[in-house]
């Protein structure tokens, strides 16, 4: 299974992650893939460090254990890089990508020496201004879909909206925000 | 033409509880089971079936609600998990005593204590000689077959037991994976309608259900439900092969997976069969000779067809998600092992103890047994067959500070 992408998400309780995480497993879906998406399952509370994980395969997937060799690392949440080694295992052909207002050279000196591709996104600032509130994960959802190639922008938008419109169903006027955030996570993403 | 689709386990298992519409579901939540009552009640609400649902005060009432509801006449079923199905212990005897086909999806658990949630299959195996009929399926897919064909083998008129429809709590009933669906209507038609020989809301026939037997009956109605539990075998081979013409998948009493020329074995139950096939794939592109049993029926217990499997191989490890606490090794494994006792040229065969309370079960895990019988064909001994796998040893002084780097 060579060609099976898994990503490990860090990220807070209340902030999302494992709402990304399933939504990344839907849009991947909708372009006909095998997937997975689930979160590591522990005392839930608001705050608290909580993992989740995303396997994309073209073959049908059998393998049920966490992902301790992921190609991809999320971080939602910046200040997890001080208490959680995000870069555990994670391959250096790989890319960590992080919630940060950061440079992605500056924040590289917490990362443990790890040598791959390190992506930034202020997702913070992109959430305020498109949602008014601080949801991170739609943000981070389109960032690391874009760095991760899993598909192209056209076909994640429309696998996008139609999620919103079904998850939204009831507050249709946070569609088109939540589209913005995830279109302006798309471009503003950097690298390094 | 299937429906392709990703669902969680639970919710998986709750959309063919609504395609086979039952008349009566009864059911207390208990973690990780709730969503399969939670995500029911809502089709109940929006009109979608037309069973009854009892929001019950308790598992043992639900239970209660359960035998009193199939006894009636009705389709009945239900879910829970660990301490939950604990709690309905004494009803589990007299549903399989009734011979009442009440169909319960078991999201397993370990059960307390110590408190935990996370997945082992030490309740499965408490319930396992209550006179259910047990399934354990590896994925979604497997928990949802599997509850449509449990309809069918519980309620055939030479087996009328309970089915217990196993998977794993959370890896299986939380994760999101790829799924195929069949059509309702496909569903409604192959499960058909509930024809119940004898039941209580007969007026033609006025019969009591679960009264005292005296000592010159009691014995004799033993008997019979045993032979129920026999003849389910032939019962659900035959329902598998009537679901694999109408889905395309295979089903039988257990999955062999690469045995044909294979040396050394696992077998296994549940989720893990599939992080073990992936290990097997690994090895196999190596040239090793490896295999995997995925036992899918454990009520009844395919001893006669599991030896003839096995019979071949040089060694056998048994992988259990429950500790037997006989001090001499855990239930799969006492089953195999007493399964190979009329085979001649016996394999070595250990057990290994692993996943408990939700420990995470690697690849590497499973590469470290395929390793370790190797060492065994290769010796010809098997020392200690009653082992531990990604445990921290107790003995160990620095236990406290490995047990929280296991943690991280």
């Amino acid at each position: 299974m060579s060609n099976m992408v898994e990503i490990r998400w860090h990220g807070r309780g209340g902030q999302g992650a494992k709402t990304a995480s399933l939504l990344l497993a839907e849009a991947a879906f909708d372009t006909g893939k095998y997937v997975q998406g689930f979160p590591e399952y522990g005392p839930e509370r608001m705050g608290a460090p909580i993992t989740a994980y995303n396997r994309v395969s073209d073959e049908k997937i059998t393998i049920h254990s966490n992902i301790y060799e992921p190609d991809y690392v999320v971080v939602v949440d910046e200040t997890l890089v001080d208490v959680v080694d995000v870069t555990a295992g994670l391959k250096k052909e790989g890319a960590i990508l992080i919630n940060t207002s950061k440079s992605p050279e500056e924040i590289r000196k917490k990362l443990k020496g790890y040598q791959g591709k390190v992506y930034t996104i202020d997702a913070r600032e992109i959430s305020m201004a498109t949602l008014g509130r601080y949801f991170p994960n739609t943000p981070m959802l389109g960032a690391v879909v874009k760095v991760s190639g899993l598909m192209e922008e056209d076909t994640f938008l429309k696998s996008m909206e139609k999620s919103f419109h079904h998850k939204f169903a009831s507050k249709p006027h946070v569609i088109e925000p939540n589209m913005q955030a995830v279109k302006r996570a798309w471009t503003e993403v950097k690298s390094a | 033409m299937a429906i392709r689709d990703k669902l969680s386990g639970n919710e998986a298992v709750a959309v063919a509880m609504r395609q086979i519409n039952p008349d009566v579901v009864a059911a207390f939540p208990i973690t990780p089971s709730t969503e399969v009552p939670q995500y029911f009640s809502s089709f109940v609400s929006n009109g979608l079936v037309d069973t009854e649902f009892v929001a019950v005060e308790s598992e043992h009432s639900a239970m209660s609600a359960c035998i009193g509801a199939q006894a009636a006449g009705a389709r009945t079923m239900t879910a829970t998990s660990a301490n939950g199905m604990a709690l309905m212990w004494e009803m589990l005897y007299i549903a399989a005593s009734c011979r009442l086909p009440i169909v319960m999806s078991l999201v397993t658990r370990a059960l307390s204590g110590p408190i935990n949630i996370h997945n082992d299959h030490s309740d499965a195996m408490g319930a396992r000689d209550s006179g259910w009929i047990q399934l354990f399926g590896e994925s979604n897919q497997e928990a949802y077959d599997n509850v449509i064909m449990a309809v069918r083998i519980g309620e055939h008129k030479d087996v009328q037991l309970p089915v217990m429809n196993c998977y794993d709590g959370f890896i299986t009933s939380h994760a999101v994976e790829n799924i195929e669906l069949l059509e309702d209507e496909k569903v409604k038609a192959f499960v058909g309608e509930y024809k119940p020989q004898h039941y209580l809301l007969n007026k033609d026939e006025a019969i009591a259900i679960g009264p005292l037997d005296i000592p010159s009956y009691y014995f004799e109605h033993k008997r019979s439900q045993a032979q129920g539990m026999r003849n389910a075998k032939k019962v659900i081979l035959e329902v598998a092969e009537e679901f694999e013409k109408l889905t395309g998948r295979k089903y039988g009493l257990f999955e062999e997976y690469k045995m044909d020329d294979a040396e050394r074995a696992i077998v296994v139950l549940g989720s893990t069969a599939g992080t073990a096939k992936f290990v097997v794939d690994q090895l196999r592109a190596q040239g090793e000779k490896v295999g995997l049993v995925k036992i899918r029926v454990f009520r009844p217990f395919p001893a006669e067809e599991l030896a003839e499997a096995l019979s071949h191989c040089k060694a056998i490890a048994v992988m259990d998600k429950s500790d037997g606490f006989n001090g001499k090794g855990a239930p799969v494994f006492n089953e195999v092992r007493s399964a190979l006792y009329d085979v001649e040229n016996k394999p070595a065969i250990i057990n290994y103890i692993y996943g408990l309370g939700g420990r995470d079960v690697r690849s590497t895990d499973i590469e470290k047994v395929y390793s370790d019988l190797a060492q065994i064909v290769q010796t010809g001994k098997a020392e200690d067959p009653y082992r531990y796998l990604g445990v921290v040893d107790a003995n160990d002084i620095d236990v406290a500070a490995e047990a929280a780097a296991t943690r991280e």
